[in-house]
């Protein structure tokens, strides 16, 4: 994360705004800051969407290729993410610099998404055991305003609601040798369906309290968070506690309760939002990053 | 040659513009609020984001510092989802870092360099759409960025990448047909895999000073002279587009701010 320096005097102030229910920025504990989403931003990818929590940026392009299903799941396509941490977003992610960062969102992810019920790869097989797709969703954060997980984890499902994927027209198998048609329409595509797909819900202990959607300098006052994966019908998929502070059970119990209920609310959110999006249709003005 | 004409008859190329025609260029400063400067250029289909932090003190070892002028420091990536086959590393390969030292070189000529000895500055450019030209749209994204970040400059360095095609079999202009190839000033993707001729200049546009000036597949002495003069005047129209959008952004962000506040 982003390096900042924050004085003594500045954390003491956060920690009693927390502790007052009235943070920095007016919100109080359980809110978050304004969030923005645009979906087909890069028409070189199969499915994009950028999301801009308020100072955090990020860019989610998804693009698909056939490959072999793996032998022990000869029914599933594969799905792998790739996060990739810009040297815009800080000078310290030149080079390899933000290898770590990214390994760590990368993985999260993939835990989160890796449950059956979560997200269905079966609908990405096309020959069982021959062939199916492979969905890479590549991540690329621009700017680190706080709150990573859940910025990334919005803009990935976003980006996956946006991803068309050629429909095939035929597939046979003739003496062993696989032969794919694939549709000549380019508007003849199917969609995935990303309705129980979770979101990431951050809670960052500051002090005593937990708050939601941290800046930067609040998650530069805190030594512990407990990122959580939660679905639309409240299912808590992954949790992970990080930083290098530690938590006592309870308190790790009245988060999971929080976030969980937190996470109900933004996958209805988002949930809303990309329908407004996608019923503006073809014509929907576009952005970018112009706006 | 290639498997089509990159020029119809009637002298329009495949995306309907003329032979001297840029694509057109939207771009936008300050996109950020951490770098000291940033900026976001689309040179047709061509998408990239630039941000710039410094001047400041010297990041890593020491022994890096220059005691006379500023270390300028580029990192040229690409999204793995900004190429039409995905790209395996957005940095890091052969290319990027070929063109990350195309950029220092770049900047090194246009920046005031003097004006801090012993510190930084970086640029950092990321290509989010590829659809050739993609260092000219760095080097232009690039120049805004350090403007916006209120870097002193000598004057603007932009750049231009220019395709020589062959003339078209037919033409209704047949003085034209009798001048050979014809240079397509920045050129897309398309036209820069046809396995013709390009060149891809930066210039001080005002003055008409190359910073950079490369060229790709064999080009014969006789052409160069016409096809450097169409790359300069792609610069120098590029600068315009520039100019317009800084003094476009200088005379607006002052009010915008005034009136959030």
């Amino acid at each position: 994360m982003a390096l900042k320096l924050l004085s003594d005097a500045e954390k003491v102030f956060i920690l009693h705004g927390v502790k007052d229910d009235f943070r920095c920025d007016g919100r109080t504990r359980q809110e978050y800051r304004p969030i923005e989403v645009e979906t087909e931003i890069v028409s070189n990818a199969s499915g994009s969407a950028r999301v801009r929590l308020a100072n955090t940026d990020i860019l989610v392009g998804v693009k698909t290729e056939i490959d072999t299903p793996s032998p022990t799941k000869p029914n599933e396509g594969k799905l792998e993410f790739f996060v990739d941490c810009s040297a815009n977003a800080t000078p310290a992610f030149e080079g390899r610099g933000g290898e770590e960062l990214a390994t760590e969102i990368s993985n999260t992810l993939s835990k989160a998404y890796l449950c059956e019920t979560v997200f269905d790869l079966q609908s990405l097989c096309i020959l069982p055991g021959q062939q199916c797709w492979k969905l890479y969703v590549d991540i690329l954060i621009l700017e680190c305003g706080g709150n990573l997980f859940d910025g990334v984890s919005l803009a990935v499902k976003s980006a996956i609601y946006n991803t068309k994927v050629p429909r095939i027209a035929s597939a046979t198998i003739d003496g062993g040798v696989v032969d794919l048609q694939l549709s000549d329409d380019p508007y003849d595509f199917q969609t995935l369906d990303v309705s129980s797909a979770p979101v990431l819900v951050t809670l960052t202990k500051i002090g005593e309290r937990c708050v939601v959607d941290p800046t930067a300098e609040e998650e530069a006052c805190s030594l512990v968070s407990v990122v959580l994966a939660v679905t639309e019908k409240g299912r808590c998929v992954t949790t992970l506690v990080r930083g290098e502070g530690s938590l006592h059970e309870d308190t790790l119990i009245d988060m999971l309760k929080v976030g969980t209920s937190l996470g109900i609310e933004m996958n209805k959110a988002l949930k809303a939002a990309l329908k407004l999006e996608q019923s503006k249709g073809e014509n929907k003005e576009r952005f970018g990053f112009l706006k | 040659m290639a498997g089509f004409d990159l020029l119809s008859d009637q002298g329009l190329r495949l995306d309907g513009r003329r032979s001297n025609e840029l694509r057109k260029i939207q771009c936008k400063l300050g996109v950020f609020s951490q770098p000291d400067g940033s900026s976001y250029l689309e040179q047709g289909n061509t998408k990239v984001l630039a941000a710039v932090y410094g001047p400041h003190e010297i990041r890593g070892s020491r022994a890096k510092r220059l005691l006379d002028q500023v270390l300028v420091n580029c990192q040229y990536s690409m999204a793995t989802f900004s190429t039409g086959e995905r790209k395996r590393r957005p940095r890091g390969d052969r290319k990027s870092q070929e063109m990350s030292s195309h950029l220092r070189q770049t900047f090194e000529a246009a920046i005031k360099t003097e004006l801090y000895p012993r510190s930084q500055i970086d640029i950092f450019v990321e290509v989010l759409q590829a659809d050739g030209g993609n260092y000219s749209a760095c080097v232009n994204a690039a120049t805004l960025a350090l403007v916006d970040a209120g870097i002193p400059l000598h004057e603007y360095v932009t750049s231009c990448t220019t395709v020589l095609a062959p003339p078209p079999a037919t033409s209704w202009d047949d003085e034209k047909l009798e001048e050979g190839e014809i240079a397509l000033v920045d050129a897309s993707h398309r036209e820069e895999t046809s396995g013709s001729p390009t060149l891809t200049v930066a210039a001080l546009a005002d003055s008409g000073r190359l910073v950079l000036c490369q060229v790709g597949q064999r080009l014969h002495l006789d052409r160069m002279n016409r096809a450097l003069e169409r790359a300069l005047q792609g610069c120098k129209d590029v600068r315009d587009v520039l100019d317009e959008a800084v003094r476009d952004h200088l005379a607006n962000c002052g009010i915008s701010e005034a009136a959030s506040s």
